[in-house]
């Protein structure tokens, strides 16, 4: 499968991750969410900004455990608990967070 | 793992993780490093040991443009967010390449054979990459 | 042109090295790739095994792998030549045969 933007397709797996990071970009994201039902909001962007960061720095998606964590420690606790990220994304933070920031599914998820 | 919290209370068991092998001449440096990730995402009490060729899995300045692989030592860095803090390195394969702790990614503790073994000894589970 | 060969496991690890240096013939070229570039790295437990034959053999190893392991500043044993991946075809080119010790 794929995802269109801008007349070019991006390549993706059979859960919908993108296959080359680097083909990522914001229309893709909002394509992405479109397909996940989300309506990115400044607070969904945030975590979706925070994960490309933490990917750039690591080279891994994070676990949501870790990755509630880290939220924590650099947002502070209002945010950096999984109420806060499973409201911004229902069907797990990790997941469909990792997937509109265009990263590979976090580790340790089967 | 579903993103929910389940299977996150459950046996902890004591893990090792050999790592014997240099980075990407072989698939098992990264595979390794994979397994150490679940384990410690299923909030396992996780020990890593690099020992032999392992070590320099933790060499700095690695830079894989030219060979076009992916870089995986930043991940090490990674590891103290997933409650892995135990990082052993064996200090007879250290000096055997010429290196020190400062050439490293990670701050690890320097163990000797016989050290390392008496830790290994105490483990539930001890696997090899 | 004699021979050239090429080694691509660690001196640490395997006696691919060692094996090859035995039986490499003065004159040779010796092309360290993939995980056998730490054979070319001074100050090691196996440096001298390099070493040893410097006078007799030509001793290449590979740049992009040399950079992979963090290794691109890094003492090599002296007389040791970084090449690249064009040189590396031209070494093929130059000589006779190539051995491929796996």
């Amino acid at each position: 499968m794929g995802y269109q933007v801008n007349g070019t397709t991006v390549a993706a797996d059979e859960e919908g991750y993108i296959t080359d990071i680097s083909q990522w970009s914001r229309e893709l994201a909002a394509e992405i969410a479109k397909e996940e039902k989300i309506e990115m909001s400044d607070d969904h962007w945030e975590v979706v900004n925070f994960l490309r960061d933490y990917y750039e720095e690591y080279q891994i998606a994070p676990a949501i455990r870790v990755l509630t964590k880290a939220v924590k420690n650099s947002m502070g606790p209002e945010k950096g608990n999984s109420q806060y990220l499973y409201e911004l994304f229902p069907y797990g933070p990790a997941k469909q967070a990792c997937k509109i920031a265009g990263l590979p599914k976090p580790t340790g998820c089967i | 793992m579903q993103d929910d919290d389940i299977n996150t209370e459950g046996v902890v068991k004591k893990f090792m993780f050999v790592n014997r092998r240099a980075p990407y001449g072989t698939v098992y440096a990264l595979e390794g490093l994979e397994m150490v990730l679940i384990a410690a995402a299923f909030e396992q009490d996780v020990s890593v040991v690099f020992m032999d060729d392992g070590v320099y899995q933790l060499k700095k300045g690695q830079d894989t443009k030219a060979v076009n692989m992916k870089n995986f030592s930043p991940t090490f860095r990674a590891l103290d967010g997933y409650d892995v803090e135990k990082l052993y390195v064996e200090k007879e394969s250290l000096e055997a390449r010429g290196l020190s702790p400062a050439d490293l990614v990670v701050p690890v503790e320097v163990l000797s054979a016989d050290e390392l073994g008496t830790l290994m000894a105490e483990q539930d589970v001890v696997m090899t990459a | 042109m004699p021979m050239l060969h090429t080694v691509n496991k660690s001196p640490f690890q395997t006696t691919t090295l060692e094996s090859c240096l035995r039986l490499a013939k003065k004159g040779s070229a010796v092309l360290l790739i993939e995980d056998a570039v730490y054979g070319a790295l001074d100050g090691t437990a196996v440096s001298a095994r390099v070493a040893k034959r410097m006078k007799e053999l030509k001793f290449y190893v590979l740049g992009p792998d040399i950079a992979a392991r963090g290794l691109g500043e890094a003492k090599l044993i002296d007389g040791v030549t970084v090449v690249d991946y064009g040189n590396f075809v031209d070494l093929v080119a130059e000589h006779d045969a190539t051995q491929a010790w796996m």
